[in-house]
C-alpha cells in the first residue's frame, strides 16, 4: 500500500492491492484471501467456517505440499496463510519458512501446544502470530492486521532507502539489519513515487510478494548483480556507496539506496562467513574472489534457494551475494532445506532487510561460492542452484533452484561447495552446469531477474556467475513473468531432471563431479536471506522430512525437496557457527527414505522476521540432472529440461560424490 | 411442542456444559451456525467422530504389543486431543491429557487405563450429542 501521506499508519483503504490489487480497499478486510492448512479435517472445517463468518475468502488445505502448490500457482492469490504446526507431511515451521521465502506472505501458526518453546519457535521462524487451539473466531477476526502491518513495514523499509540523511559511513556500520527507518515519510514520498516508478520498470510483477506497490527500490536480480559487480570491482573493503553508485550507473538509484543495500549485503556476507570462516573479512571474501560468483537468482516464487541453503559451504560472501541478489520480493529466507515440492525454488525476495539474513545460512565460508549473478534466466522458473554443502557431500548436487515463480525472484544461489569454488550459474537452472554454461545460458535466458545459479559445490566447478549482464538480479522478484518457475517435479520425472526450464533456469554450475547428481532439482532454494532470524538452513535438524527431502535433491534424485533440504541442511551444518539457524544436526542426506514425504519443500528456511524473506519458490522441477557436461551442451538450449532429462537418462542413480543414494524424484510425492 | 423441544435441547446442552462433557468451544461452534449452515455443529461433530476413529484404532493397535513407542503414542494422542478440543469435548480432552502423562512416564499400564477412559468418554459424548441434535431438530 502506498502511503502517500507519509503517515506510518496504513489505512486499510489504501492498501489497495492486496494481492494484485483485487481487493477493494474500502471493504478491507472483507475478502481477505486466506489459505488455511491443517491436517485435522475437523479443525479445518471449523476454521473455514469461522473465517467465512469473518467475510474472508477461504481456501482450505489439509496438506502442506498442496498448500504450497496453491501458493505457487496463485502467486498473488492469497493474502495470508494460517497453518497448523504439527502436520504429518511437513512441519508447519518448514512450511512457514517456505512461504516466507517464496511468497513472502504473512503466516500465522496454530497449535494446541502452547508451550513456550514452540511458541518461540514460531517467533523465530517468522510467524506473524501464533494461535492456540482451539481457535476462536475472535482471534481470526483480526488477522488482517498482519497483512497490513507487513505491508506497512515494507513500505517503510523502502522509504528508508530514500531518506538521504544517513551518512554513508553510518549506514554501513549500522548494525541492525532490520530496517527501522524512521525516515521521514514525507521526504520519502516523492522519492517513493519515483522509486516506485523505477521499481515498476524493473519489476515486472511486483505483486508477487507483497501486493503492495511499495515505493522502494526493488533490488532486482540484475540490479543486485550490478551492485555486486561494482562492489567486487571496488573491493569489498573499499566499496563505498558513492563509488558503487557510480559504477552501477543506474539512473534513479540513489546513494542511499546503495548504502542501505550495501549495509545489508555486508551483514549478509558477515553472516555467511560467520566468525570462523571469515575469510578476509566478511566482505572481502566475497568480493575478493574472482571466482566466486554470486548468483542471484531472483525468483520470487520459484527459486529454490535450497541449493543455496545447502550450501552451507558457500562462503559467506557468496551467499551474501546470492542472497542479496536473490533478495527480491520474495522473502529471503535462508533457504535451507526447502522441501522440494514440486517446485522448489526459492525466490528470494530481495529485501534489503533480508539481505543480511540470508547470509547466515550461507555460511559456507570456506568454500567459495560462485554465484552467478543475474543470470537472466527466465525467471519464471528459475531455480536457484542450491549451494551444496560441501561437507555434506551433498554438494555433488547442484541444486538449482529454479523458481518457478513467475516473479523474478532474485535468488541468491549460493553454491557452497566443498571445493573452493562453485559457480553458480544464474539464470540457468541447471543442475549441472558447466562453468561457463551459465554465461551462455544467461544470454539465452531472458533477462529476467531470476538467476538461478545452481551451484554444485561439491564439484568445485565454479562458474563465474558474474552477473550476466542480461540478467539482473531482481530482488523485487517481480519479474515473475520471465521467470520460469522450475519446479522440481518431484516425482514427476523419473529421470530426476529438475525442470530446469531452460527458460530461466538458474544455472547451476554443477561440478563436474556432480555428475552423479541427477534429478537435481533445478530449483534450489537458496537462500535465505531471511530476516534477522536465523535462517535455518538447518531445517534439517528437524529431521523432518525436510531433511530427507533435501537429500534427494542433492543427489539429483528426484527428491528435489530433499535436495533442497540437504542443501539447507548442509549449509546449516556447515555454518553452525555462522548460521543463526540451528545447526543442522542431521545431514540431510542421510534420510533417503524420508524423501518421499518431504517432497514439498526442501530446505525450509527460517523465516526470520517473518516478513521479508527470500521467497523461494520451489517450482517443481523435473528432476534435474545436473551433469555438467551434459548440461553444458544443453544449456544453450532453452530446453534445459530436455537437457536434463537426457542427462538423467544417461545417468544412473545419482551417486554423488558424497555418496548419496540417488533419489529418484519419482519417489517424491509430487 | 416446538418450543418445548427447544427448551429441552437447551436444558440438555446446559447439562452437558455443566457436567463438563462440553466446554465453551462447543458454544462457540454453535455461534457459527447461521441460516446458511443450520446444522453446522452437527456436521462437524459427525465428521469428528468419523475422522477420529482412526486415531482410536491406531492407538489401540499400538497399545497391544510391545515394544511400546511412547513418543509415537503421545503424538497420536496429541493429534486426537487437538481434534477433540476443537469440538469442545472437554472430558475426552482431559482423558487424553492423562494418557499423555502416562506416555511421558512410560507407564504402559497407565496408558492402557487412561485410554479406556478416553474411549469411554468418547463414546458417551457421542451418544449424548446425538440425542441433543435430535432434540434440536
Amino acid at each position: 500500500m502506498n502511503i502517500g501521506s507519509g503517515s506510518l499508519v496504513t489505512v486499510p483503504s489504501s492498501t489497495g492491492s492486496w494481492k494484485s490489487g483485487d481487493i477493494v480497499s474500502d471493504q478491507f478486510p472483507v475478502g481477505l484471501r486466506v489459505l488455511v492448512v491443517d491436517d485435522d479435517p475437523t479443525c479445518l472445517r471449523i476454521l473455514e467456517k469461522m473465517l467465512r463468518n469473518c467475510h474472508y475468502e477461504v481456501t482450505k488445505c489439509n496438506r502442506a505440499e498442496i498448500a504450497l502448490s496453491f501458493l505457487r500457482e496463485n502467486k498473488n492469490g492469497f493474502d495470508i496463510v494460517i497453518s497448523d504446526v504439527h502436520m504429518p507431511d511437513m512441519d508447519g515451521f518448514k512450511l512457514l519458512e517456505h512461504i516466507g521465502l517464496e511468497m513472502d506472505l504473512p503466516v500465522i501458526m496454530m497449535s494446541a501446544d502452547d508451550s513456550k518453546d514452540v511458541v518461540m519457535k514460531g517467533v523465530t521462524h517468522g510467524a506473524y502470530d501464533y494461535l492456540i487451539k482451539p481457535v476462536r473466531i475472535e482471534a481470526l477476526k483480526n488477522i488482517w492486521q498482519h497483512v497490513v502491518r507487513k505491508r506497512k513495514y515494507e513500505w517503510k523499509d523502502n522509504n528508508f532507502d530514500q531518506s538521504g540523511s544517513v551518512e554513508e559511513g553510518d549506514r554501513q556500520q549500522k548494525p541492525s539489519e532490520d530496517v527501522d527507518y524512521s525516515s521521514s515519510a514525507n521526504e520519502g514520498n516523492w522519492k517513493n513515487s519515483k522509486k516506485r516508478k523505477e521499481e515498476e520498470e524493473e519489476v515486472e510483477d511486483r505483486d508477487d510478494t507483497s501486493n503492495l506497490k511499495k515505493p522502494r527500490v526493488v533490488w532486482s536480480v540484475e540490479l543486485h548483480q550490478q551492485f555486486v559487480q561494482a562492489v567486487h570491482q571496488l573491493g569489498i573493503d573499499k566499496a563505498v556507496p558513492k563509488k558503487i553508485l557510480e559504477l552501477m550507473n543506474v539512473p534513479g538509484l540513489t546513494r542511499e539506496n546503495v548504502a542501505s543495500h550495501l549495509q545489508k549485503y555486508r551483514l549478509y556476507l558477515r553472516r555467511l562467513s560467520g566468525v570462523s570462516q571469515h575469510q578476509n573479512g566478511l566482505n572481502n571474501s566475497f568480493m575478493g574472489r574472482p571466482d566466486t560468483t554470486f548468483c542471484t537468482i531472483s525468483s520470487l516464487n520459484g527459486l529454490d534457494l535450497q541449493a543455496l541453503a545447502a550450501a552451507g559451504q558457500i562462503p559467506a560472501q557468496n551467499l551474501a551475494t546470492l542472497q542479496a541478489a536473490a533478495l527480491g520480493k520474495s522473502a529471503t529466507k535462508s533457504a535451507i532445506s526447502m522441501p522440494l515440492d514440486q517446485r522448489n525454488f526459492f525466490s528470494f525476495e530481495n529485501s534489503k532487510l533480508r539481505f543480511p539474513e540470508g547470509q547466515q545460512q550461507l555460511n559456507n565460508s570456506n568454500k567459495q561460492i560462485d554465484l552467478l549473478h543475474g543470470i537472466p534466466t527466465t525467471m519464471e522458473s528459475k531455480q536457484l542452484a542450491n549451494l551444496h554443502h560441501p561437507s555434506q557431500s551433498f554438494m555433488g548436487m547442484n541444486m538449482q533452484v529454479n523458481s518457478t515463480s513467475q516473479h523474478n525472484n532474485s535468488v541468491l544461489m549460493r553454491l557452497s561447495q566443498s571445493q573452493p569454488r562453485t559457480q553458480l550459474l544464474n539464470g540457468a537452472n541447471n543442475g549441472s552446469q558447466v562453468s561457463r554454461l551459465p554465461l551462455s545460458m544467461q544470454q539465452s535466458l531472458s533477462p529476467v531477474l531470476t538467476q538461478s545459479g545452481i551451484v554444485d559445490n561439491a564439484r568445485g566447478s565454479v562458474y563465474n556467475p558474474v552477473s550476466q549482464a542480461s540478467s539482473m538480479v531482481d530482488f523485487s522478484v517481480n519479474q515473475s513473468k520471465e521467470l520460469q518457475s522450475y519446479n522440481f517435479s518431484l516425482g514427476s520425472n523419473s529421470s530426476g531432471l529438475s525442470s530446469l526450464t531452460n527458460r530461466g533456469m538458474l544455472q547451476e554450475e554443477v561440478n563436474s563431479d556432480i555428475k552423479g547428481s541427477r534429478g537435481f532439482p533445478s530449483n534450489y532454494d537458496i537462500f535465505n536471506e531471511l530476516q534477522p532470524k536465523s535462517q535455518n538452513w538447518g531445517l534439517q535438524n528437524d529431521g523432518s522430512t525436510f531433511d530427507t527431502s533435501l537429500h534427494p535433491c542433492m543427489q539429483g534424485t528426484q527428491d528435489v525437496s530433499s535436495q533442497l533440504l540437504l542443501q539447507q541442511g548442509i549449509s546449516s551444518t556447515h555454518n553452525s557457527g555462522q548460521n543463526r539457524n540451528a545447526p543442522i544436526e542431521k545431514p540431510m542426506y542421510s534420510n533417503g527414505d524420508e524423501i518421499g514425504h518431504s517432497n514439498t519443500m526442501c530446505g525450509s528456511q527460517l523465516n526470520s522476521g517473518g516478513g521479508n524473506m527470500l521467497a523461494v519458490k520451489a517450482e517443481r522441477f523435473p528432476d534435474a540432472d545436473y551433469q555438467n557436461t551434459n548440461i553444458r551442451e544443453q544449456f544453450g538450449r532453452d530446453d534445459l529440461m530436455s537437457a536434463f532429462l537426457r542427462q538423467q537418462a544417461s545417468v544412473g542413480p545419482v551417486e554423488t560424490e558424497f555418496g548419496f543414494d540417488g533419489y529418484t524424484l519419482d519417489n517424491l510425492p509430487v | 411442542m416446538e418450543s418445548q423441544k427447544k427448551r429441552q435441547a437447551a436444558y440438555m446442552k446446559k447439562n452437558l456444559l455443566d457436567q463438563g462433557y462440553l466446554d465453551e468451544q462447543f458454544a462457540h461452534l454453535e455461534e457459527l451456525q447461521d441460516d446458511a449452515n443450520p446444522n453446522f455443529v452437527e456436521e462437524v461433530v459427525k465428521s469428528f467422530y468419523t475422522d477420529s476413529a482412526r486415531f482410536i484404532r491406531n492407538i489401540e493397535v499400538a497399545l497391544e504389543n510391545g515394544p511400546y513407542d511412547f513418543t509415537k503414542l503421545d503424538n497420536m494422542m496429541y493429534q486426537f486431543k487437538g481434534s477433540s478440543s476443537s469440538i469442545g469435548a472437554r472430558r475426552v480432552k482431559r482423558q487424553c491429557s492423562m494418557f499423555q502423562e502416562c506416555c511421558n512416564a512410560k507407564n504402559i499400564e497407565g496408558c492402557r487405563n487412561t485410554f479406556q477412559g478416553v474411549k469411554q468418554e468418547y463414546a458417551t459424548l457421542k451418544t449424548k450429542l446425538e440425542t441433543y441434535f435430535q432434540m434440536e431438530k
